[in-house]
């Protein structure tokens, strides 16, 4: 008998193939799925047809292969690394491949979502036996062609080898192989076989972008579409009462001005919400025109009452609630190891800091937008969005459509940085064309989309440790945030299973300013907090601030606590990797340098930052990142999403600030909100450990050491320590600057 | 000048637009717009040409970025009725098929991440390298400031725009 293998019943069910009417392949198979081999599927094959399918190879019968890439784009670069996955076990030349992004309806592609930097982890495995099945069954149908066993062909660059020497190209076998049954003894290759994995490959979509051909949401267009500006409340708390839209109406290009907010509302009432919905608690006046300019303008043209609904709320309470929440009880306890009481009881000595963070709007350089045609019959959505199932299925249910009637194609993303999981933009385009009959376009403004935005939240953690006989043996984090807390694994993040006395709670204060994912969530000011503490404790210890990181995480290796997130020994070898590029310690005089290392969304960072001083005034050069992500599938998108993530972070952490007032945010466009320019752009230089291992994400584990580093830096430069963001505030403050 | 005619729902209005001669990538086009349209708008609106980019509408990020009469220039704060026999290039017009010098360094060094803001980086850049032919990091640096990118591409477009200006020595 032979032996049952899990993974060869799971890829059976995940793979579909079918003739081409062109002639060729098609293989259709459901990453999701294939990405879980723990899930049940339905045994019977031919039950599954290709909607069942979120992703499709084709391979024409001239040998050229098409990859269907099921992921939102948002600049991640999944979709030129995911293709080169399977086009690598495939075993196809790079040059005949085509990456297409998916044919973007939600019925045929199911549960496609960008966030968390998850995409290629979840699809190493998957991705690599769909193309080495694939060419199984390329290579079979071959043998079959020759009359000879399979084993004793081999594939190589899209043509099959017998041992006669006879050699056939992938298009020739294709539509044969297409008959055959999709194979259970596949082999993937050996790492060190790769020839497409691990190559700088291109960006896929690079000829349109130098070009300016259409792409992105705010590029579509259909006949007859119309555009809609959206006028939402002025300040959070509030809710429109009536408004005055004679002024608006003469502007020339409105046809009208309607309000909408019903049917989101609907949904809150019926208790169908979810984590989606936000900015849907009023109703909202839109312009509706013929051009942009023209619904923006009548956009101004509006007189509108609005009422305060709950309280308004301004940065000066939300400080002092917060400190508030801190000093409280009422935490809840999200780890605990050991005695903390009885650690800082018999402590030597004690530390304690608190850090602060401000709000922060994502400001996506594509603002929010959507294109929205609700017919009776169905309804067509086109834009960028990162959940675009979840959101499909949402305005079906919003307005009375069957799920399958409603079409969602997505576009490529100006940015996502979490803005785009929620859907609100979405909702509110379907409602308009729902209520003018008509295709639209809704277009949010930069002031739009930073007044009326879903911000980082502001956080408070205070972090306190004990200290005896030289050693640290307690470690406490308190974090209060407004609205939400850090989500269930972060407290095993570093330093669990360092410190044996170890204690992480969080409280919250519920607010009405919107708040929700950023880039990076929680770990992109929980990182800068925890890495600028450990610095301060490393120089009340008197050591070497690296060396205590090292010191600390021999603790952890070798732990049997499940829980635990990072790998000891992983941190370690990407510390000492950066600790070697960087020279630390030994740098130029007027260098100072900043150390700072975090593990997030499964990859282990550490960064050296280094700055100078201009007239007393920190410059930041340069910083050298080490980055364990596993094997680096393409290594020129990999950097770049590391050196995007470094001064992204250094970024925000350095200039940003949206603090509110009564509750209206401080700042609505670039004119006063700063963003870090190339000016300001250090140098970034990224090192790979290299390893064999699965890979995983990029694209947000670059920006949460980054504020630590840059801050251990002010403070080796400056003798002064940054405890709240935006940095040049506390300068300023300090009077290192004017 | 030109009527249309909008029948809609309730509301029923004849619009009332100038008609204006645009000289744009070596065409003239004809367009029917409010005088104080900005060029962007314009230009995404009414003409197509889509790859000039819209990110504030206040001339702070250069995702807008056209040359006009050579000059690099923010189109959000163009007004149509201003454009009178000038000379417009868009990204769409910078070259026949995406050879220009700036826009093969660019993908020579795979600058782009979302890649929104790049076609204003790449007319800015282009506009730059007609007047500096063998600049220094820091001229790059200051003329590329006023273009944001928010994915951070910074350094790639700095040595991207470096390789483009070898490319046309």
């Amino acid at each position: 008998m032979k032996p049952q293998n899990k993974n060869n019943l799971s890829r059976r069910n995940f793979l579909k193939t079918s003739i081409l009417a062109s002639g060729g392949m098609l293989i259709g198979f459901n990453l999701i799925t294939a990405c879980k081999p723990e899930a049940v599927m339905p045994v019977d094959i031919k039950k599954l047809n290709f909607n069942d399918f979120n992703a499709f190879i084709k391979i024409s019968d001239e040998g050229y292969v098409t990859i269907f890439s099921p992921n939102p784009e948002i600049g991640q670069g999944v979709k030129t690394s995911m293709p080169m996955i399977i086009a690598e076990e495939l075993d196809v030349d790079w040059n005949k491949v085509n990456v297409v992004q998916g044919a973007l309806d939600s019925n045929n592609f199911k549960r496609q979502m960008a966030g968390g930097s998850q995409s290629i982890r979840f699809g190493w495995n998957a991705l690599r036996e769909t193309g080495a099945t694939a060419k199984q069954m390329l290579i079979n149908a071959a043998a079959v062609k020759w009359n000879v066993t399979a084993s004793t062909c081999k594939a190589s660059k899209g043509f099959i080898i017998n041992k006669n020497g006879d050699k056939l190209s992938y298009g020739e076998v294709a539509k044969d192989a297409a008959l055959l049954e999709v194979p259970e003894d596949v082999h993937l290759k050996k790492i060190k076989d790769f020839t497409i994995i691990g190559q700088e490959i291109v960006n896929v979509d690079i000829d349109k972008i130098i070009t300016g051909e259409p792409l992105f949401g705010l590029d579509y267009k259909s006949e007859g579409m119309l555009y809609a500006s959206v006028l939402r409340p002025p300040s959070f708390g509030q809710k429109l009462e009536s408004f005055d839209a004679t002024e608006a109406k003469k502007v020339t290009g409105v046809i009208d001005v309607i309000t909408i907010g019903e049917k989101a509302r609907n949904q809150i009432r019926s208790g169908k919400s979810n984590w989606t919905f936000k900015l849907s608690n009023t109703d909202k006046i839109v312009v509706i025109a013929t051009n942009t300019w023209a619904a923006f303008k009548g956009k101004k043209a509006l007189s509108a009452i609005w009422v305060t609904d709950t309280k308004l709320e301004s940065t000066e309470d939300h400080d002092k609630i917060l400190t508030k929440v801190l000093d409280g009880e009422k935490q809840k306890v999200r780890r605990e190891d050991g005695d903390i009481q009885k650690a800082f009881l018999k402590a030597d000595r004690i530390i304690e800091k608190t850090y602060n963070s401000p709000f922060l709007p994502h400001n996506c350089m594509e603002p929010m937008n959507f294109y929205a045609n609700v017919t009776p019959e169905k309804v067509h959505l086109v834009g960028p969005i990162q959940t675009p199932k979840l959101t499909a299925s949402i305005v079906a249910d919003m307005l009375g459509y069957d799920v399958d009637k409603v079409t969602l194609e997505m576009t490529r993303m100006g940015g996502g940085f979490g803005r785009r999981l929620y859907g609100d933009f979405v909702y509110e385009a379907a409602e308009i064309s729902n209520a003018i009959k008509k295709p639209v376009k809704l277009i949010s403004s930069r002031e739009d989309d930073m007044t009326t935005g879903i911000y980082r939240p502001a956080i408070k953690y205070r972090i306190k440790a004990s200290i005896k006989d030289g050693k640290v043996t307690g470690y406490h984090l308190k974090e209060a945030a407004i609205n939400g807390n850090m989500y269930g694994l972060l407290p095993n993040f570093f330093p669990a299973g360092c410190i044996p006395n170890y204690k992480v709670e969080s409280a919250n204060y519920r607010g009405n300013i919107t708040t929700g994912a950023w880039r990076a969530p929680y770990t992109n000011f929980l990182a800068f907090a925890e890495q600028s503490f450990f610095d301060e404790l490393a120089s009340e210890l008197n050591i070497d601030t690296i060396q205590l990181r090292l010191d600390l995480l021999q603790n952890v290796k070798g732990s049997t606590d499940k829980r635990i997130q990072y790998s000891g020994q992983r941190m370690e070898d990407t510390i000492k990797l950066v600790r070697e590029k960087a020279n630390w310690g030994k740098t130029e005089p007027g260098v100072y340098q900043g150390f700072s290392a975090y593990y997030s969304h499964n990859t282990h960072v550490a960064e050296i930052a280094e700055i100078e001083l201009k007239d007393g005034f920190p410059v930041i050069k340069k910083v050298i990142v080490a980055v364990d992500c596993g094997v680096v599938v393409n290594p020129t998108g990999a950097r770049n999403q590391v050196e995007g993530g470094v001064i992204d972070g250094i970024g925000h952490a350095m200039y940003a600030d949206l603090s509110f007032k009564d509750g209206k945010p401080s700042h609505k466009n670039f004119n006063t909100y700063r963003l870090i320019r190339m000016q300001e752009t250090p140098k970034v230089e990224v090192h790979f450990v290299e390893n064999e291992l699965s890979p995983t994400g990029l694209g947000e584990p670059g920006l949460p050491p980054a504020g630590g580093a840059v801050a251990n830096a002010i403070n080796a430069a400056l003798g002064k320590r940054m405890y709240s963001q935006p940095f040049i505030k506390e300068l300023k403050k300090s009077r290192v600057l004017g | 000048m030109r009527v249309i005619l909008c029948n809609f729902q309730y509301y029923f209005k004849p619009i009332i637009m100038q008609n204006y001669k645009l000289h744009i990538n070596g065409k003239e086009r004809s367009v029917a717009a409010d005088a104080d349209t900005p060029l962007l708008w314009v230009l995404r609106d009414e003409l197509n040409l889509v790859g000039t980019k819209f990110g504030c509408g206040i001339a702070q990020c250069g995702a807008c970025t056209v040359h006009i009469d050579g000059v690099a220039t923010r189109s959000c704060q163009m007004q149509v009725s201003s454009l009178d026999n000038l000379i417009i290039t868009t990204i769409e017009g910078l070259s026949e098929d995406g050879n220009h010098p700036v826009q093969q360094a660019w993908k020579e060094i795979d600058v782009p991440q979302c890649g929104y803001c790049q076609s204003g980086q790449i007319m800015t850049a282009a506009a730059f390298l007609e007047e500096h032919k063998n600049p220094s990091e820091e001229e790059i640096r200051k003329a590329m400031n006023g273009n944001i990118c928010r994915c951070a591409s910074y350094n790639r477009i700095e040595k991207a725009v470096k390789v483009a200006a070898e490319k046309m020595a």
